[in-house]
Order: C-alpha cells, then structure tokens, then sequence
C-alpha cells in the first residue's frame, strides 16, 4: 500500500493552509460540527468530495448522513466549520446545485401535477414573479421523458407510485441543469425499476461530467453503483475509491460489531469481486 | 369586584383576599377559578399531547348555536329560557356534535386536522350568530328576554356564587377522579393509539372519555370565564407544563397546580383591582406563568437553550483551537507560537463568525492555557497539558466510535473531560492498545500523525 | 324583500370583497396546514384595535386597520416564536397566543375604552348590515358619479384595496407561492426564502381579517378563509382550479348567505337575521354538499364505487371458479345464490345448471390469465415462492391496468395460461 487511502480527518499541519482541491472538488467541508440540543451529530467533519464522480454517503442509523448534506446546504444551523462547493460558498453557486430530500418531506396530496413538481427544478433559472414559460415546461417535460414518466406528466402526485414519486424528484433535480446532485436516500422504498432508472442516471450524470453524492443505506449495491465512498458515522471514518475504501476492515470501522450488516457486506464484497488484501 | 378606588390596593388587602377573607363572594369566586383552572390543566394535558389542543378551541365556539337553541326550545316549551341547566345541556349537545363533524370530515375527506376544526369552528359559530341575531327580536321569541346569553362568550366569573363554586369543586373532582382512575389507559391512548388498539382496549370509548372531559370542562367554564377564555385554561397551562418537565405524571399534576394557581391569582387580582374583568385576568395570569416558563425552565426554556448553545459552541472552538495550538507545537519543536495572522486565516477556514475568535482566546487565555506573546499566542505550560489530554480524548473516541460503533454515537461526548468519565477503564484501556496498534502500522494509521 | 340598490348594493359588495379575498388567501394557509392562523389572528385583532385607539384618541378606519394590522402581524410573529423557542406544537402555540391577547383586549376595553362604541360583540360578530350608503344614487348609471364615490364607507374602500393587492400578489407570486408551500426546503435551497414568503402571506391574511372583521366578523373570517378553499380542496387537484374554484365558491356564498338573511325570514314574516352569519351558514352548506356529493372524492361516490366494485369482485370470483372446476379443480369457496342470480341474468351462466356460456367462459379465461401471469411475475420477478403468489394475485386479478406481459405458457404451479383475447 503506497498511499494512504483512508481519508485522514487530521487538519493541515500548517495551521493557515487550505485543503489542496478545494477549487475543483465540488464540495468541501472544513471542521463541521453539527449539534442538536446537547450533543454533537457531526464532530469535526473533514471531506472533499471528488469531481465528476460518483459518491455514496454510507454509514449506521444515526451516524448523521443526511445531517451532513442539510448542514452543508445550510439547512441545518452549522455550530462550527466551513463549507464550500468549488471553492465558494453556496449561495453563489445556487443553480450549480440540485438537492433531492428524502421522498417523505413534502405533502404528496399537495394539488400539483409532476409536471408542475419538475417545473420547479426550473424556477432558479426563471427568477421572480416571471410565469414558467412553454421553452421551460419542454425543458422540464424532456427531464420528466428521462426518467420515464413522460406519460404521467399531468397525473396528480398523489396518483404516482412511490417509486415514481422519487423519479418525479429526480426530474426534478435534472430540471435544474445542476453540476452537483445531492441527493437524500433516494433509493429508499422504490421498486426495482425505479432503482435501474436513476442508476442508470446517476452514471449518465458522470458520464457528462457531473457529480452526485448520495445518502445510501444499502450496503450491497454500492460497490456496484458508487465510484466514490464516504463512511461517515459522527465523523469521516474513510473515504476513497470505493473499491479501496469499502473493505471488511472499514467497514467494521464503520458498523462497528454489527454482525448481520457485516456479513451482508462480505457478501457484497465478495459478489462484486473485489480483491481484499 | 371592589368599587372603584383610586388608590392600589394595600397589602393588607392584598393578603385578605388572598387567604379567603376578602368576603363571601370574593371567596367564592377565588375558590370556583381555582377549582376551573386545576380541571382544565389536568384536562388539557392530554388534549395536547394528542395535538388537539385547538379542538377545545372548536368545542367552545359551538357551544354557542347550543345555547340559543337550548333557549328556543325552552321558550318554546314555555320554560324560562334562563335556567342554566337547559343551556348548559344544550351547550354540551353541540359541542359534542361539533366534535363529531371534526372527526367525520377528517375521517371522510383528505382535509387535515387544522382544517376540520377550522370549518366546524366558522359554521357552527355562524349558526349560533344567526341565531342570537334572531332571537334578539322580541317578537321571535314570545317576549322572552335572551338578555344574559351573551354572558356566555365573555364569561361573568365576579359573579359566580357559592354554588358555582361548588359546581368547579365537582368538576375538578370528576376530572382529576377520572384521570387518575384511567391514567395508565390514556398515557397508552394517548402515546401510541395502535398499540392500544392491539391490546384489545376500548380505544374509541376512551379517547371519547378524554374528549368528553374536554366537553365537560369547556359547558362548566363558559360561565366563568366565558368561551374564549376557557380555551386558554385548557391550552396554555399544559403547555407551560410541558417545558418544565418530561415525565407524564408530573405533567399533569404541574398543569393541575399551574391551572389552579392562574386561576387563584387572576381571580384575586381582578377582585383587587377596579374594572378588571376577571376571566381576561385569569387568563392573562396563565400567560404569565407561560411566558415565565418559556423563559426560565431549566431544560426546554429559552435562556437555557441559549446558553447551553452558546457553551456548547464557545467550548468547542476552545478546544479545537487549544488542540490546533497543541499540534501545532508538537510537530515544530520549540516552536509554540501562534501568530495572530495564522489564528484569523484558521478561524475562517473553521467559519466562525467573527465575534467568536476573540472571546475564544480571551477564554483561554484566563484559565492560563494561551499566553500573548509580541506577535500571537503562545500555548503554555496547563495549556499543552490540556491539549494533550483533549487530543488523547478525541482519538479515544475516534477509536472508540470505529470499533464499537453499533452502541456509538448516543454514547460520544466529545467534551467530556476524560473519556473516563463516560466509558469503562477497562474499555479505555483497550482503546488505547488498539490505538497504540493501529499507529504502528503507518498506511493504516487513522490519524497518519508521526506521534 | 328589498334590494334596492342604495340600501343593500354595499353589504353585498363589501360581503363579496371580503369573501374573494379571504378565499384566495386561505388556500395556502390549507395547503400548509395553517388554518387555524386565521382564527389565531382573527381573535387577536381585538387589542391591537383598542391599543390604537388608546394611542390615537381616534376611530378613523385608516388608524383601527393599521392597529389591528400590527396585532395580527404579533400574533404570527409570537407563534412563530414560541413554536420554535419552546418546541411547542403549532395549534398549542396559536391557542396560547390568540386567548392571551384576547384576553388583553377585553381587559383593556374594560379600562380604558369603556364609554366608545369599541366592544368586543361587534368584533366578533360583525355588521354587515350597518354599512348603508346615506346618499345613494337614484340610478345605476350614477353609481360612478363622484359625488356617490365618494359617499363610499370606508370599510368597502379597505376591502377594495386589500382585495387588489391580494390579488396581485397571488397572481405575480404564483409560482414561487405555490413551490413554497409544497417544499420549503427546495424554494430555500434555490434561494426563494421560503419564510420570507411566509411572512408575507402572513401579512396579506392579517390584512385581509382586519379589512374584513368590520363587515363580516372576525370569527366568520375563520370561516370564509378556510371553508372555500376546503371546498376546493375536495373538489380539484389542479393548483389553478383550485384557486379558481374556492374565489367564486366564496363569492357565491357571500351573495346566498346575504341575500338568504332577508328572503328567508321575510318569507316567514320575520325580521332580518344576521348577515355574516347567514353567510358561514351558507358556507357550511356547500362544504356538506361538497364532501357528500363531490364527484370523485365524495362520500356518496366512494360508496356506490365500493358497492359496484364489490359486486364486480362476486361475479368475477364466481366465473373462476367455475372455469377451474371445468379444468378439474373442486369449487371450494361458496357463493350467494344472488351472485348466481345476476351471472346468469347478464348471459354468463347457463340457466338452470352451474356451468359457463360461451360469453361467460371468456370472461373468465381472461380472469384466469390475467390471475397466472400475475403469480408468474410474481414468482420469477418478485421473488415470493410460489405457494405464497395465489393470494396477491387474487387481489391483482381485478386491475384492468397494469398486466404483466405474457409470453409464458404455464404458470409456477404448472397450470396453463389461456391465451389473450386478442
């Protein structure tokens, strides 16, 4: 093993220097600490997320993954720390940025059609008080095709299955035209067609030079869909290629004595092939 | 009430009234608020733990159509309209038809909570308007006089009786009894619904006891405080209750006391002061002992909040900056000092707001862990000593939260003082092997540090 | 009954503005689960009325609008505050907030405003009736003669303007409204605060109470603010209608409910009753109608779709059956003779004997395939072994739409699939 690849939470020894990529990594966060009432969720939190690539936010129940996406979209109050998205902070880069919140945040009855939802996506780009145009509805109809639903388009929300609801979101986010896709547990109760279509679009993404990082609670697949990982659990454990970083040792770091996770884990380091050293 | 006097009452009043020697009536009306005030507390506990606190709101407002229906149909029946227990009755009559439409429009429509009780507040309160408009006319009413149903929305509480008084004293006693007898059901009922489904208790007819008492305690209080103002007894000593405290049993007996106590002391006042109408100086008193609390509690209170964030952050930045200042000297030997530009261009990289840098080292520099040398800071002698130990602690945890992550991160505190504190020794002492092994393998070291 | 113009034009026209603007409004305070804000507000206008009139010395509509304004403006500021300092949830903090400062309002009439015309009755009950107009024209055409204009009462001219910015607002902030209303997170995420657009929603709805509390009663406000737009709520799923919907139900229920207040008891040979009352009568009315007979949603409609559904359900059960028992299996479940009655009334069954025409028999191998390809996906696509699959199926098999593609020729318990209609 030449380089250490385990991410190293260790600030710069030069205490003034900055972490090196900041400029090109699409999300950088310095010393986060996120705190509710009493205690930390997040203790001192150091990353920087890869450009054009695809990461997977890993970790246990509680380990604080979608705490650490609200803080870094500001919203979760930050008690201490810095974050950046290529290099500035995030209110200049807005509509370089589309964020998917878990399916479970919104109202579905709310009387709006998936089409109007995707429109959305759009409203940054048309600014205030101008109505959507018909250029941003096709814009916004062409993302819904993306995904598959351009049938369903004027369907109430509520008339959508679950799994069509997280790719109406997920239109939604493309809508947006964004460089960076964050993206809460998206592939929490979809079906697995659902499941194929936004892999197939997160690689598509990356093919085209984005980057997208996403909450992911199942530890089979991510050896299979990530290209990136981050074990988070209150604090970076490692984060790499997922191939180096997503190894037993790790993630017995991360799961701690878990041991049903960990075999299932083994498993899926096993299935997908990957030599363990 | 007192005559009007010019004068603040002395604190020989003041102490009469308050120890039931202010007179008849004026004991009457401290006792039957008291009483008013502790039923509605124990009461409106569970309304708000069940999120219902506002369907009192609706309970009360229907309660007026009841009224002027109850009077109707006793003139009708050639009854005097006036007997309070024909209005009551019919106040008890529509409110519980008002619930009723609540859960039938939540249970039939997709419109929320909020909603039902909005529109079942706004009609029936439009009937009972158009009703008081009708039966104002004399001619509609076979010359019966519905002078004295208003008193209903504003309540006469200076004018309760003895016997009113004695009717509180029931309420209170039927409310506590019953709260008391079915208190382990409700803290089911009202915690989780569906277990108590499961178990096979009667879960319709006990949340309608809890409703019911609801009802009961809104028809008694109308003519005490008056509709709006019973509202605010059920609704606002609860929730000041429930910011001092988290356990149930204490909750209601608090929201008991607190509702008791407004009600005491408002009834006091107003019989001190001139012109003050009693029900809004209840209910003005209940908002104090709220505002106090949302203040002053000791664990969900503002000022606490407040400093314990305000702690928490101040003293997470000491220690990131005592520990920053720690390493800092360690891996340049000799070399321990912190210049001010070096100490700006790390706040920022940390984003702390530009307040917290000063008050930070100021902090540090009075327990004597930083002193100011020409250009910066210098760590000192206590100061490396603390940073070792905080640094020692933050690799413990790190450890700790690798290996034994599946208790982890409800345990971490990463500012104890000595992870001893919180952990075992024994279990410190492996940390530390651990650590100790994992440093000597240098590409799996977790912090990489040459130590 | 009377409707002549210079006695009743104003009360409707004031009742109508007042409906308008509140029902507009009180879409979003039902989207977001904000209804009660408005009777929270609509109580506590009472000491924001009396304080400024404490501070002015005067009555003047200009200075009551801008106290009660303030008050209500308090009151979201308050909620907003004790929901988050205290953790409290919404409809406690409102309950807290709006009984305090009402109680502040009948306490201060008490002490300082006792000899005005200031009383809490009329807050709360509102005059509509009162608002006449002194000098009206004789004829309609005059109506716009600024002499007329100006005889006006100030509470319709609040109403007017309050009604015009209203709909201005919601019309230039449509789509930014209506995003962050349905997620706040996203609008803030994109830069569209979604709390500053709350606050000043709040402000328009503490506006449109105040301007309307003086024709039609604060507590009525509730009413016309959350009741159309429930009423829409039942009745639309598309945002415009829905706005579309609630402003004329509200309309239409303004002019009923008035015009209801005289035409009824004057048919009875009694006085006029309350107008504003007549008014959330009128309301209460069409939301009944509306959640019993609404088309889609309604309670008449999901029954009779239930009853059909269920009977359908019968038949459809019946004709498998009788197809498996033609393919050798025994009838096992039993069916009323009433269901028989009907398969053999609509030529499915044979008359007289227990098995299937023709017409019955294709019904019933379509049921069947739909039921098998159903348990081979299943089986093969959805991993549920295959004792297990009869079950769902047998609710699945009653969906037109979707149907597993066939191609398969047997089903996992070996059993043929019958071939497609077409």
């Amino acid at each position: 093993m030449t380089t250490s690849v385990v991410h190293t939470s260790r600030r710069p020894s030069s205490l003034a220097e900055r972490p090196e990529h900041s400029a090109d990594s699409p999300l950088s966060i310095h010393a986060m600490t996120v705190a509710y009432q009493r205690k930390p969720v997040l203790w001192d939190v150091d990353y920087d997320a890869p450009p054009r690539a695809l990461v997977a936010i890993v970790g246990p129940n509680g380990a604080g993954k979608s705490t650490l996406i609200k803080a870094a979209l500001g919203l979760v109050p930050r008690a201490t720390g810095l974050v950046e998205f290529w290099g500035v902070p995030f209110k200049h880069v807005r509509e370089r940025v589309a964020y998917v919140p878990q399916r479970e945040s919104v109202d579905w009855t709310f009387p709006v059609s998936a089409l109007d939802v995707v429109c959305m996506g759009r409203y940054r780009r048309i600014g205030w008080f101008r109505p959507v145009g018909q250029a941003h509805k096709r814009a916004a109809m062409a993302c819904l095709d993306r995904v598959g639903l351009a049938d369903l388009a004027h369907r109430q929300i509520s008339q959508l299955s679950g799994g069509q609801q997280q790719r109406v979101f997920l239109a939604r986010a493309l809508a947006q035209e964004a460089d960076l896709y964050i993206m809460d547990e998206p592939f929490a109760g979809v079906d697995a067609a659902t499941e194929r279509t936004i892999v197939q679009l997160l690689k598509d993404l990356r093919d085209a030079g984005k980057s997208a990082i996403v909450v992911h609670h199942d530890l089979q697949t991510v050896t299979q869909y990530f290209d990136h990982a981050l074990l988070l659990n209150m604090r970076v454990v490692a984060a790499g290629p997922v191939e180096q970083v997503f190894t037993p040792d790790n993630l017995q770091k991360t799961y701690g004595g878990r041991l049903t996770l960990l075999s299932e884990a083994a498993e899926a380091v096993a299935r997908a092939g990957i030599n363990v050293r | 009430m007192s005559p009007a006097s010019p004068q603040p009452p002395t604190w020989n009043e003041i102490l009469r009234v308050l120890t039931f020697q202010g007179g008849y009536n004026t004991n009457a009306v401290l006792a039957g608020a008291a009483m008013l005030g502790l039923a509605a507390g124990v009461v409106g506990v569970f309304a708000l733990l069940r999120r219902r606190s506002l369907v009192a709101d609706a309970i009360g407002h229907a309660t007026l159509p009841g009224i002027v229906l109850a009077f109707l149909t006793a003139v009708a029946m050639g009854m005097s309209g006036r007997s309070l227990p024909v209005l009551l009755l019919g106040a008890a009559l529509a409110s519980a038809l008002s619930v009723a439409c609540i859960f039938a429009i939540i249970r039939y429509t997709r419109l929320r909570e909020d909603a039902a009780i909005g529109i079942v507040l706004g009609v029936f309160f439009g009937v009972g308007v158009v009703l008081l408009s009708y039966v104002q006319h004399p001619g509609n009413t076979g010359g019966a006089s519905p002078a004295g149903l208003h008193h209903f929305i504003y309540g006469q509480t200076a004018a309760m009786r003895a016997g009113d008084a004695f009717v509180m004293a029931a309420l209170a006693l039927i409310a506590v009894g019953v709260t008391a007898a079915l208190f382990k059901e409700f803290v089911l009922v009202t915690f989780n619904s569906e277990h108590a489904r499961v178990l096979g208790l009667p879960f319709t007819l006990l949340d309608g006891t809890m409703l019911a008492l609801v009802v009961l305690v809104t028809v008694a209080g109308l003519q005490a405080v008056g509709l709006i103002l019973v509202i605010a007894l059920l609704i606002i000593p609860p929730v000041a209750a429930r910011l001092w405290t988290d356990r149930l049993p204490v909750l209601v007996v608090c929201a008991g006391g607190l509702g008791a106590c407004s009600g005491y002391a408002g009834a006091a006042a107003s019989a001190l002061l001139p012109r003050t109408p009693a029900g809004s100086v209840i209910v003005l008193s209940a908002g104090s002992v709220f505002f106090v609390s949302l203040l002053a509690a000791p664990r969900h209170g503002v000022v606490a909040t407040v400093l314990r964030r305000i702690t928490l952050r101040l003293r997470i930045a000491g220690e990131h900056l005592l520990e920053a200042a720690y390493e800092h000297s360690v891996s340049r030997r000799g070399v321990s000092t912190l210049s001010s530009r070096s100490l700006r261009a790390m706040e920022r990289l940390w984003g702390w707001p530009v307040w917290m840098g000063p008050i930070v080292v100021h902090g540090l520099r009075r327990k004597g862990h930083l002193r100011r040398t020409g250009d910066g800071y210098e760590i000192t002698g206590p100061g490396v000593v603390r940073g070792a130990r905080i640094a020692r602690n933050h690799r413990l945890w790190e450890q700790y939260l690798r290996t034994h992550a599946d208790a982890a991160p409800g345990h971490v505190d990463w500012s104890a003082d000595m992870v001893e504190h919180v952990l075992s020794p024994a279990l410190v002492a492996e940390l530390e092997a651990e650590l100790l092994a994992a440093e000597r393998q240098p590409g799996r070291s977790p912090e990489g540090s040459p130590a | 009954m009377n409707l002549a113009p210079n006695i009743d034009l104003f009360p409707i026209l004031a009742a109508v503005l007042a409906a308008f603007c509140c029902g507009l409004l009180g879409n979003y305070l039902v989207l977001r689960r904000l209804s009660l804000m408005g009777d929270a507000m609509s109580h506590s206008v009472l000491p924001g009325l009396v304080i400024a009139f404490m501070l002015t010395g005067s009555r003047a509509a200009p200075v009551m609008f801008l106290g009660a304004l303030m008050a209500g403006i308090t009151t979201v500021v308050l909620v907003e505050l004790i929901k988050r300092l205290g953790r409290v949830e919404p409809g406690a903090a409102m309950g807290v907030v709006f009984s305090v400062l009402f109680a502040l309002g009948v306490l201060l009439i008490e002490r300082v405003a006792r000899n005005t015309d200031l009383d809490a009755d009329c807050v709360l009950h509102g005059q509509l009736e009162s608002l006449f107009w002194p000098d009206g024209p004789a004829r309609w055409l005059d109506v716009l003669h600024p002499a007329t204009l100006a005889a006006v009462p100030p509470q319709v001219w609040t109403l007017a303007i309050t009604c015009a910015v209203s709909f201005v607002f919601v019309l230039v902030l449509y789509k930014e409204l209506r995003m962050a209303a349905f997620d706040p997170a996203l609008a803030t995420a994109q830069g569209f605060h979604a709390s500053i657009l709350h606050y000043a929603l709040m402000v328009l709805v503490a506006g449109a109470t105040v301007a309307a509390f003086e024709a039609v009663g604060s507590i009525l406000v509730i009413a016309m603010l959350i009741v159309p737009a429930a009423i829409a709520r039942l009745l639309t799923d598309r945002m415009p209608t829905q706005l579309l919907l609630s402003t004329t139900i509200a309309v239409v229920a303004a002019v009923m409910g008035y015009l209801g207040s005289i035409a009824l008891p004057s048919a009875m040979d009694k006085p006029q009753v309350n107008a504003a009352g007549s008014i959330a009568i009128a309301l209460g009315v069409l939301f009944f109608v509306a959640m019993l007979f609404g088309p889609r949603d309604g309670v008449l409609a999901t029954a009779i779709r239930r009853f059909y559904l269920t009977r359908r359900i019968a038949l459809d059960d019946l004709l498998a059956a009788l197809y498996r028992h033609e393919e050798g299996s025994p009838i096992t479940s039993r069916f009323a003779p009433k269901v028989y009655a009907r398969a053999r009334r609509s030529g499915l069954v044979m008359p007289g004997q227990d098995t299937l025409t023709e017409a019955g028999r294709q019904r019933a191998a379509e049921l069947i395939r739909r039921h098998r390809l159903w348990e081979t996906y299943l089986v093969h696509r959805a991993g549920i072994s295959a004792d297990h699959a009869h079950e769902p199926a047998e609710h699945l098999e009653h969906l037109a739409e979707p149907l597993p593609s066939g191609g398969p020729q047997h089903d996992p318990h070996g059993k043929a699939i019958p071939p497609g209609v077409e």
